[in-house]
């Protein structure tokens, strides 16, 4: 595959904006049918701990979260802005994109001041899925924020 | 400093909400229930499994040094020099012989005992320490030791009770329901400071009536739900309790018309994320036990933890989870825990709920003047067989006024 960075860019302006500005229930289609999604505290990471404290093993998984974001989890509401940088691909053997890029998550309360919720590093692979677009095979979200304020509700 | 008569009443169907802010009863709470006649949950043997292993973690807001010993004996001590109180330990865990402080090097052993203080008689006969300084009267205050099932408990106390008779008969039981003396393998760590005070996680584990009505996951997929077969036990001091229940199915009945977030007609898409399986002998699916004065353990279907409550001020604690299985679990069940794990962690698909809930509660009851309520299911602290009490609350107040002297 050549990489082409400007539809790489896209795909991260639409992970960045679905989370944050919706319609959530298409994130999911960012990533392929069979993918893994983690977000994993950096300590487990390094320590070969595989604890992740969202996974998600399928598309089907990631819809079942964002089910549970606008159905079932009670949490005070807020806004999120995902900003995401230094996007970096290296291609695989098998045509698949290792894609590492750093990230930030700034969550507002309704009633409190901007604070940052989580920052850490992307450790993605990206490829061409069978209709063209380029999905999500696998998203790692290794936070190095390990003490989380409060609670992670939508994935980072 | 408050008194008994401040607390309003003499029962302990009411906690006046200064309990949850006022910074001198939290001080208070450091010297009598953390550094006192306790046993505090600091860490697994399994994290520790070679000489001169060690970790830091905190019993109430004291940060304390955990090591194995070049004995193979497992120590503890305050992780605080005594020269200036500067911290000794900066990494989380490692492995050393000594630990020496940052600032002057001060060196301390594996008891904290004080080994090595530079340029003790000075240099070229100029300052040094005076001729009365005696290293050993600046030792560091070292923890009292108990193991169990591969658990490690530490107490400032130095004659404090075996832990079975400080758990209780029918807690010690069910504490080796799980630490049955198989090896345990770490899965890894979840952080999270939440915005509360340390004592509504306690109120949160020991409390059934919520679970059927906050958590809609639990109660859509029949995890835990007022009208299973249920019990709540306690021991005898009121300090340690266990919620006890078995999984039913996922369906209406008479008693669920109160349960206003009963989703019948939710079904995940990929069911894999709950698949639970029997692993213990008995037919209980779910036991969450808390033992005082920081330790929750959660056995909810496969998914088994240790939740340390590390509280940090009046108004804030850190829940520092260690997930954990067996060293006998095949690849399955491995998978089946982390796959369950979405449900508890700092992004649990259930215990967000509490985290948010317990900010919420704090920011109500930060606000002032009045009372927390707990009579649901009667005044007294026997033990019940079902859902619908908050007796282990009233329980764990009439040992925390006892402890306090409130």
């Amino acid at each position: 595959m050549n990489v082409d960075r400007w539809r790489l860019e896209d795909l991260y302006a639409d992970y960045a904006r679905l989370l944050d500005d919706g319609p959530l229930e298409d994130w999911p289609g960012l990533f392929v049918e069979q993918c893994l999604y983690l977000a994993i505290p950096r300590d487990n990471f390094d320590a070969g701990l595989p604890l992740a404290t969202l996974r998600c093993e399928s598309r089907g998984m990631l819809a079942d979260r964002v089910k549970a974001v606008q159905e079932t989890i009670m949490f005070e509401p807020r806004y999120l802005r995902h900003h995401i940088t230094q996007i970096r691909p290296t291609e695989r053997d098998d045509g698949a994109l290792d894609v590492t890029a750093h990230y930030t998550v700034v969550e507002v309360l309704h009633d409190e001041l901007p604070r940052i919720l989580s920052v850490g590093r992307y450790l993605d692979v990206v490829v061409e899925d069978d209709d063209g677009e380029l999905r999500f095979a696998e998203k790692r979200a290794v936070y190095d924020s390990v003490l989380v304020p409060n609670t992670i509700v939508y994935p980072l | 400093m408050r008194q008994r008569e401040d607390w309003g009443t003499d029962g302990i169907t009411e906690a006046p909400f200064w309990v949850y802010t006022d910074p001198d009863v939290f001080d208070r709470e450091m010297a009598r229930i953390f550094c006192g006649r306790s046993w505090s949950y600091v860490g697994l043997e399994a994290e520790l499994p070679d000489r001169g292993d060690y970790l830091v973690t905190r019993i109430g807001n004291r940060s304390v040094i955990v090591t194995r010993d070049q004995d193979g004996e497992i120590r503890g001590f305050l992780n605080r020099c005594a020269h200036r109180g500067v911290k000794l330990c900066r990494q989380a865990r490692g492995n050393s012989r000594m630990f020496v402080c940052p600032y002057h090097q001060w060196s301390y052993d594996a008891r904290g005992r004080l080994k090595g203080v530079p340029f003790i008689k000075g240099v070229k006969q100029l300052g040094g320490m005076p001729e009365d300084f005696r290293r050993e009267d600046h030792d560091l205050p070292e923890l009292a030791i108990a193991r169990r099932g591969g658990v490690i408990f530490a107490s400032f106390a130095p004659d404090m009770p075996a832990l079975e008779d400080y758990l209780g008969a029918t807690n010690t039981a069910y504490f080796d329901r799980v630490f049955d003396g198989r090896g345990l393998r770490v899965l890894g760590y979840s952080r999270q400071l939440i915005p509360g005070n340390w004592k509504l996680m306690f109120e949160n584990i020991k409390d059934p009536y919520h679970a059927s009505l906050l958590h809609v996951f639990l109660v859509t997929f029949g995890l835990f739900r007022a009208d299973q077969k249920s019990q709540v036990r306690m021991d005898e001091s009121g300090a340690h309790a266990l919620l006890i229940s078995q999984r039913g199915e996922q369906k209406a009945s008479e008693d669920t018309r109160d349960m206003r977030n009963l989703r019948v007609d939710f079904a995940l898409e990929d069911p894999r994320l709950l698949d639970p399986v029997k692993e213990f002998p008995d037919d209980a699916t779910v036991v969450m036990q808390t033992v005082w004065p920081n330790l929750i353990v959660q056995q909810q279907s496969n998914t088994l933890a240790l939740r340390q409550i590390q509280p940090r001020h009046a108004g804030a604690f850190e829940l520092h989870w260690t997930f954990f299985g067996f060293d006998d679990d095949d690849e399955a069940m491995t998978t089946r825990r982390l796959r369950q794990a979405n449900l508890m962690s700092a992004a649990g698909l259930v215990s967000a709920d509490d985290s948010e809930v317990i900010k919420l509660a704090q920011d109500g009851i930060a606000e002032g003047e009045g009372r927390s309520l707990m009579l649901m299911g009667g005044r007294g602290t026997e033990d019940e067989t079902h859902m619908v009490t908050e007796v282990a609350l009233r329980a764990f107040y009439k040992h925390y006024r006892a402890v306090m002297g409130l």
